[in-house]
């Protein structure tokens, strides 16, 4: 019998507050007239804050709450502290676009707001069944969130793609931690470690046990779309609303890489050399796919979903180089990752107009001399995408190269570093018809609304902070890094 | 202001930024008051550049002007400039390049004003760090970030296949880098620093740190990075394009300096860090060179376009200088370095003059030109004296680099000298052939009938060039006497380790057998 005491709560505040927000969003939405929704998008970025202010109340009284099922540690707050940092660029970044659009609902801000939970539970549970509920609270609610333009058949193809390919992943997901109870009597990772680490006797002999790591990880493959299950990706990214894109591209990837550190690097450790494997083998189908197939786009949602694909195999590369070496690089990747992917997506949906009509490359020709700002945030996001120095990608990618080179994976470097260099084509074509072609561009000459304006400052200063100032942030990292063992 | 004199390397170095963050704040429309910052900043920093010049002393031993703080905690990555008898020439090339880049562009950049010259400083930034850096990685930052505006430029203001060339310019330069970057790595793996003086000392200090496959794989990544750059002969396919596409202001920096830094990359990283590998391989990258200095000759030789012409003629040059260094020796190698500058000096001029023929009439072809030197005697004249000194005529600064090269290709073996000879002779031929049916006989157009001479803004140009040309070429001996022991540092790491047996002869070949 688990008694609840105050700590239990305290342990999961952030959480909580983001869950009555949510609740108290949808009970105030019959009463705020429609034109005047963005009322509620301030009241949830609020939200946002009052978590991220909880977050430290947090901070003060670690430990596990729930019987052992939820963990408040520097690893989970740090996961949570950059998903709401995520959940506030998408607020910022989508109430222009909502009321562009005529979708502006208070269940989107309410939606938004049960994602960020489901994630956030994603990454401090340290029991399998809450994080499936992690994993199905913010899938349900980002499937809706795809589908959010009704009338838009582009949109309802994305959500019914995303809902069918989901729910088999969660089910993989599900099926796996079914064969590790069955296996082991338990599902909290950290007595699964305890039982796994101490006997060793499960991995290297039974044929389920491998069976079950590879159906967790093809869960979770599915959510961080690495090649051979990212066939949803572009489809999903191209119709979904571009700030939910914008949300979809970074949060639940993140959430679930959260689950694969803490799965693979933390609980199944004694699997060592089949996850390593398993994760070598997507890492390099991932980054030579992903690379590739963005070369031929010509659609730059379509471009920045495969490059989206791409970069989830940079984050395999660190997760490859081990606990030790890998885990604070794949944090700090993240975080650099969802500062310059929310803001290319936010502009780009900007940029669309109305319906998303302008998302194709070519109507971006000329766009560097009639809105020098707009494309000079652009041109930085790409940049850093690419990995040039000074910005944050480079040192993202250069300290998970450094982490694998210093496990000695000598070949998956080299592979990383050459698809990289592929990659650096497909972010120039972006440069290159905003600077190079004459001509006027398409894209919608709306100026941009200072909510966005914020939203894409902080991106890019953080890009800049990450990109000149590094060391400190790592340090961060490794001090989040250091509850996984 | 006492902080900017003691820091004269960090100053040169973020001057051209500063001067590019001013023209960032001035208007659009502002195109000459634009054009006189950036000839003020440019001025400012070869005057500065001068000044590093001149104080260096060429009897110390070691780094000058060195600056070291920490900058980045985790890795350790400090903020660690010095320069020694290898970089101090080129700093003085870099700036005295950047400087007549700006005056040749005075006219003919007219779209864009702000963003040519804004991007044009914030490249000679990336270049002079790559000079003055003695951090691995700091290196590395200041060589990829200049990609980016040299992209820019080549990319916004080139002639009509500028995209492709912008393109195939970077992803040449850029798989190099990347295969380096993993070389920097294991190398930081191996050593705990990223520190260049660092990581040489725990290498020469054991024979032991770096396994012999070990140093040959990181030989080859950091060489092939190079090699693109320089370019040596199977990787030079994205120099004419690039070099031919590029503004007249691009092409200069590209010829002038950017490839002087592959060559600059081998003889200050490759050469003291993996002194072994080097000697294994020197034969085959001397091999190499000489392929690309016939070759890169035969292929000038036929060229309709002048441009495309000058730009293999920097193939068959770059030949010269990294066969230079693969002699190790002190003539040898210090011919490299003084070929590097001449050749920047003489193939910068010569695309600035050809570029005032192309703004004069919109083409290039040498068939559409003869007889100029009827029309246009300055230009003729100066021209004359650029290719003379291209080719290596004596008295001029072609010469003295080139004669360098090969007193020490005959000294490490005879066979090299000789085809380096030959090498001479060609450029000779492809630069008086095209010198001839430009220049000599009668008018065979009309339309270059009335074409008008030099300005007096050219003339400042050619003037100082030739000034240039005449000081390299008569009195060598202040810049020789500041590059001694630079070299000779060189020359003691890579005798120190164990002598390969089958190479040993290679090195030394008087030395007699016992």
């Amino acid at each position: 019998m688990i008694t609840v005491q105050a700590n239990d709560l305290i342990r999961i505040l952030p959480q909580a507050i983001l869950a009555g927000f949510a609740i108290l969003v949808m009970v105030f939405e019959p009463f705020v007239p429609a034109g005047r929704k963005t009322l509620l998008g301030w009241f949830s970025l609020f939200g946002v804050i009052a978590a991220g202010a909880a977050t430290v109340r947090t901070s003060f009284s670690p430990g596990l709450a729930f019987g052992g099922s939820v963990s408040a540690d520097r690893f989970s707050l740090f996961f949570i502290c950059l998903f709401l940092l995520v959940a506030a660029l998408t607020l910022l970044g989508c109430f222009d676009y909502l009321e562009r659009d005529n979708i502006h609902h208070g269940e989107f801000y309410a939606l938004l707001l049960m994602a960020t939970v489901g994630m956030c539970f994603m990454a401090a549970s340290t029991e399998l069944v809450m994080i499936f509920l992690g994993l199905e609270i913010s899938s349900l609610a980002t499937y809706i969130l795809a589908g959010f333009k009704r009338h838009d058949p582009l949109s309802n193809e994305a959500s019914l793609k995303y809902f069918l390919l989901g729910s088999f992943a969660t089910a993989f997901f599900l099926y796996g931690i079914a064969f590790v109870y069955g296996l082991t009597g338990t599902t909290n990772l950290l007595a699964l470690r305890e039982r796994l680490g101490s006997s060793g006797s499960l991995f290297p002999w039974s044929p389920l046990a491998g069976v079950a790591v590879l159906l967790m990880f093809v869960g979770l493959a599915f959510k961080v779309s690495t090649v051979p299950f990212h066939i949803w990706t572009p489809d999903v990214y191209q119709g979904a609303p571009a700030p939910v894109t914008a949300f979809l591209s970074v949060g639940p990837k993140a959430a679930a890489f959260a689950v694969v550190l803490r799965i693979f690097l933390g609980a199944f450790t004694a699997a060592g050399s089949l996850t390593f494997w398993v994760i070598w083998v997507s890492a390099i189908l991932t980054m030579c796919l992903g690379n590739l197939a963005a070369l031929l786009q010509s659609n730059v949602k379509r471009l920045l979903a495969y490059s989206a694909i791409a970069h989830a195999g940079y984050v395999l590369v660190g997760i490859a180089a081990g606990p030790r070496e890998g885990t604070a690089t794949v944090l700090f990747y993240l975080v650099a990752y969802a500062l310059m992917n929310v803001g290319a997506f936010v502009l780009v949906g900007h940029l669309a107009g109305t319906g998303e009509r302008w998302t194709r490359l070519e109507d971006y020709t000329g766009l560097g001399y009639e809105r020098p700002g707009v494309a000079a945030c652009l041109t930085v996001f790409m940049l850093s995408l690419a990995g040039f120095p000074t910005t944050a990608g480079f040192f993202a990618k250069f300290y998970i190269f450094r982490a694998a080179i210093h496990s000695e994976l000598i070949g998956l470097t080299i592979v990383a570093v050459l698809t990289s260099v592929v990659s650096v084509y497909y972010y120039f074509r972006l440069i290159v018809v905003m600077y190079m072609r004459e001509g006027k561009t398409a894209t919608s000459r709306t100026p941009l609304p200072w909510a966005l304006r914020v939203a894409v400052a902080v991106s890019v200063v953080g890009i800049f902070y990450l990109g000149l100032y590094p060391g400190d942030f790592l340090l961060l990292t490794n001090l989040a890094a250091l509850p996984l063992p | 202001m006492s902080w900017l004199l003691d820091h004269p390397l960090t100053v040169l170095t973020f001057l051209p930024l500063a001067g590019a963050l001013i023209i960032a704040f001035l208007g659009r429309d502002a195109a000459a008051r634009i054009r006189w910052v950036s000839l003020g900043v440019s001025l400012l920093a070869f005057a500065l550049a001068l000044k590093v010049f001149l104080d260096f002393s060429p009897n110390q031993p070691g780094m000058q002007f060195i600056e070291h703080r920490p900058w980045i905690t985790a890795p350790p990555i400090s903020y660690h400039l010095g320069i020694d008898g290898l970089s101090v020439l080129l700093i003085l090339l870099t700036a005295f390049l950047t400087l007549l880049a700006v005056l040749a562009s005075w006219t003919s950049i007219t779209n864009r004003v702000k963003e040519f010259f804004l991007f044009l400083l914030t490249l000679e930034t990336g270049m002079i760090g790559v000079f003055v850096s003695l951090d691995l990685f700091l290196f590395f930052i200041f060589w990829e970030a200049m990609l980016i505006p040299m992209y820019f430029l080549i990319g916004v203001w080139g002639h009509e296949r500028r995209v492709y060339a912008a393109i195939k310019f970077i992803l040449y330069t850029m798989t190099g880098s990347a295969l380096m970057l993993v070389g920097i790595l294991y190398l930081y793996n191996v050593t705990g620093t990223f520190d260049f003086e660092a990581i040489e000392l725990q290498l020469a200090g054991s024979v032991q740190a770096l396994s012999g496959t070990a140093q040959v794989w990181l030989f080859l990544a950091f060489f092939l990075a190079f090699a693109i750059k320089v370019p040596m002969f199977p990787f030079h396919t994205w120099l004419p394009d690039a070099h031919v596409e590029a503004p007249t202001a691009g092409s200069v920096i590209l010829a002038g300096v950017l490839l002087k830094m592959g060559t600059y990359g081998m003889l200050r990283f490759c050469l003291p860090l993996f002194p072994q590998a080097s000697r294994e391989f020197a034969p085959f990258i001397s091999v190499l060179a000489i392929v690309g200095i016939i070759y890169g000759s035969l292929v000038a030789m036929v060229q309709p376009d002048m441009k495309k012409l000058v730009a293999y003629s920097s193939v068959a040059h770059l030949g010269f200088v990294v066969l230079g260094i693969f002699t190790f020796t002190i003539s040898g190698m210090e011919g490299a370095i003084y070929q590097m500058c001449s050749h920047g000096v003489s193939t910068g001029a010569l695309f600035i003059l050809v570029g005032m023929l192309y703004d004069r009439r919109h083409t290039r072809l040498i068939k559409e030109f003869g007889g100029l030197a009827t029309t246009l005697p300055v230009y003729s004249t100066f021209f004359m004296i650029v290719v003379l000194s291209s080719l290596g005529l004596p008295l001029l600064n072609g010469f003295v680099g080139e004669f360098l090269i090969i007193v020490g290709a005959f000294h490490a073996r005879p066979l090299f000298g000789a085809l380096a000879a030959l090498g001479v002779v060609l450029a000779a031929v492809y630069l008086l052939w095209m010198y001839q049916r430009v220049f000599f006989g009668p008018v065979t157009n009309e339309k270059n009938r009335h074409l008008p001479d030099c300005t007096g803004r050219e003339k400042i140009i050619l003037v100082a060039v030739v000034l240039v040309v005449l000081w390299m070429g008569i009195y060598p001996q202040p810049f020789l006497r500041r590059l001694d022991l630079g070299v000779a540092r060189v020359i003691y790491r890579i005798e120190q380790g164990p002598p390969h047996f089958a190479l040993k002869k290679f090195i030394r070949p008087a030395e007699p057998s016992r």
